[in-house]
């Protein structure tokens, strides 16, 4: 007979319920703590960032999740009364919205071929993108930094956003989908005398619909946290996106630094909030590197 | 028979065409962005000096590995990946076999578990400071238990702080592809195992584990590289130079920028790239041998 054990069944949930806790209070705490007031944040905190900044410093950290009293004046501080985040914020959009556009449309087209031909030079290729896709930027930062320079765009924002727009993942990804189409679809329009453009359009487009958005998705967050591409690339501080300015904001506004941090997680965290499932499902899809 | 001949040879050719037509932008994309530079990092690797014709062969790749710093970098990335690959792989194999068990609330576990992944890391450094630092939160209850703070991002515990923000960052990501994984394992046989009274030990390593050989190795390589990748988070943590154990190869990968030394940086770049392609065959070796059996 087997035995049933809603015992351990019972300690799968409190573990769940502890590592849930794990993985929600760096977002959560930070999130609350944006709405507390630069006074509050120095006497909870003050111990930790006190290098510069004076008034009162506690003797004590006090991790609070509720603020004593909710202020919006380091929203207001950092959005309105100086627009260097917006600036920053601004650049970071610059950079992403064009690589996820771009990288995404140029991704179904070759994934289409990928797709509709195969042989062994073709497959000999695809697992070269699959190799390229696994470099890590130690790798591939050195050839970026070469072409910027002959292309004369380093310093630029397109020294970041032209090789960001080849990069091979979302080919991969969309390799992975298109290849479950079924054949007769594709056999079906071309018997109907379609072009090959219009079966890519018309046919295997929309069978894509979801995995395009969870791609797109995977690439904005991939890029909207990039770090190494532009302190190598991007020299120029005014040019930087938030997420490597968020770090060097002065130890004195760490209250500021809480709310510009929340504001940069919001769009990522409403994307995924609106694209959860296509989300998991685009990461499930991707299976196993082979094939 | 001629005729059919010639007209499959026009098929193929017209083939060839329209699949080059697509994939064009792409392949002119990554030849002129990755391949092209990468051939003239290779030879910048064998040369003595830009617009030298000088071969010197492998003297770049000799004086790179008498390099203390590069040796340092590649010891310490090495030993983070040695650590977090592993945790990495088996607590997120673990959340999912958790998610698996029919537990209530089992699709909000997967979005809480899953929401790091879409947080910026810059946005939470802060409250890894506000917790590791020596006058932390973490100290402050160690001290309620009656024990020695420690000072967390400045002596050897630091890579510890850094392999837990990269678990946290991660294991949502691999678990949703752990769980894809066991959903492809056919019911039938775990049936079959029921009715013959295999035990749930059996079951997991003698069935599961073998089904999810190619998942396993997918998130092995997934979390390698993205262990390379961690110099984001010990740069948002600890700035440009971080002590002892979280230098990296991408700090020194800067630091060599910054001296404009495209030798040395040439030098490191391939042979990170053939440490990178050595490692991904040997876990295809593995994953092929483990999983042998096992259609697919």
């Amino acid at each position: 007979m087997r035995k049933k054990k809603p015992f351990s069944r019972g300690v799968m949930f409190l573990l769940c319920l502890v590592f849930s806790v794990l993985f929600l209070l760096p977002t959560v705490l930070t999130f609350t703590n944006s709405f507390m007031s630069e006074s509050e944040i120095r006497s909870n905190y003050g111990m930790i960032f006190s290098s510069s900044g004076g008034g009162f410093v506690s003797g004590h950290v006090n991790l609070k999740f509720i603020p004593d009293r909710v202020t919006l004046s380091q929203y207001v501080s950092g959005l309105i009364k100086s627009p260097y985040y917006l600036v920053k914020y601004w650049n970071s959009i610059l950079l992403v919205l064009p690589i996820v556009i771009f990288q995404v449309a140029i991704a179904s087209v070759a994934a289409y071929s990928f797709t509709r031909w195969r042989g062994k030079l073709r497959d000999g290729v695809f697992f070269f993108y699959v190799i390229l896709m696994l470099m890590p930027y130690q790798v591939t930062l050195v050839p970026n930094f070469l072409v910027s320079q002959w292309l004369g765009i380093i310093n630029t924002p397109w020294s970041i956003i032209l090789p960001g727009v080849f990069a091979p993942f979302s080919v991969f990804l969309l390799t992975k989908f298109m290849r479950r189409i079924p054949y007769s679809l594709i056999e079906a329009a071309k018997v109907d005398g379609a072009t090959e453009w219009q079966i890519f359009r018309r046919v295997c487009l929309p069978q894509c619909r979801s995995a395009l958005y969870s791609i797109a998705i995977l690439v904005f967050i991939d890029y909207w946290n990039m770090v190494e591409q532009p302190l190598i690339l991007l020299k120029d501080a005014d040019s930087q996106p938030l997420s490597v300015f968020l770090s060097n904001i002065n130890s004195g506004e760490i209250g500021l630094a809480f709310a510009m941090a929340t504001v940069y997680m919001i769009p990522s965290l409403l994307l995924f909030l609106h694209g959860e499932e296509y989300l998991v499902e685009g990461i499930a899809s991707q299976g196993s590197v082979k094939g | 028979m001629k005729e059919r001949r010639r007209e499959k040879r026009h098929n193929r050719l017209r083939d060839l065409a329209a699949s080059l037509c697509f994939l064009s932008p792409s392949l002119l994309g990554v030849s002129v962005f990755f391949i092209l530079p990468f051939g003239v990092v290779v030879y910048y690797s064998l040369i003595d000096g830009v617009g030298s014709r000088n071969f010197v062969l492998f003297d770049n790749f000799r004086k790179l590995l008498g390099n203390s710093a590069f040796l340092l970098a590649g010891k310490n990335t090495l030993l983070f990946s040695a650590i977090a690959v592993p945790l990495a792989v088996v607590l997120s194999l673990l959340l999912a076999v958790m998610l698996e068990a029919r537990i209530p609330g089992k699709s909000s576990f997967r979005t809480f578990f899953l929401s790091p992944m879409m947080v910026p890391v810059a946005s939470v450094v802060l409250i890894w400071q506000v917790l590791f630092s020596y006058n932390g939160s973490v100290n402050e209850w160690l001290g309620f238990a009656g024990s020695a703070r420690i000072d967390w991002l400045q002596s050897d515990w630091n890579i510890y702080v850094v392999v837990l923000l990269f678990l946290w960052k991660n294991l949502g990501y691999f678990m949703i592809l752990f769980m894809a994984g066991l959903a492809n394992i056919p019911k039938e046989l775990l049936e079959v195992a029921d009715v013959e009274g295999a035990s749930e030990s059996y079951k997991f390593f003698a069935i599961k584990l073998r089904y999810l050989s190619p998942t396993v190795l997918f998130v092995t390589i997934l979390s390698l590289i993205n262990s390379f990748k961690v110099f984001r988070e010990v740069y948002l943590l600890t700035g440009d130079y971080p002590l002892g154990r979280l230098y990296m190869l991408q700090h020194f990968m800067n630091n060599t920028f910054r001296s404009f030394d495209y030798q040395k940086l040439s030098a490191a770049a391939v042979i990170m790239a053939l440490v990178m392609v050595v490692l991904i065959a040997l876990l295809f070796k593995i994953e092929d041998w483990f999983g042998k059996d096992v259609e697919g």
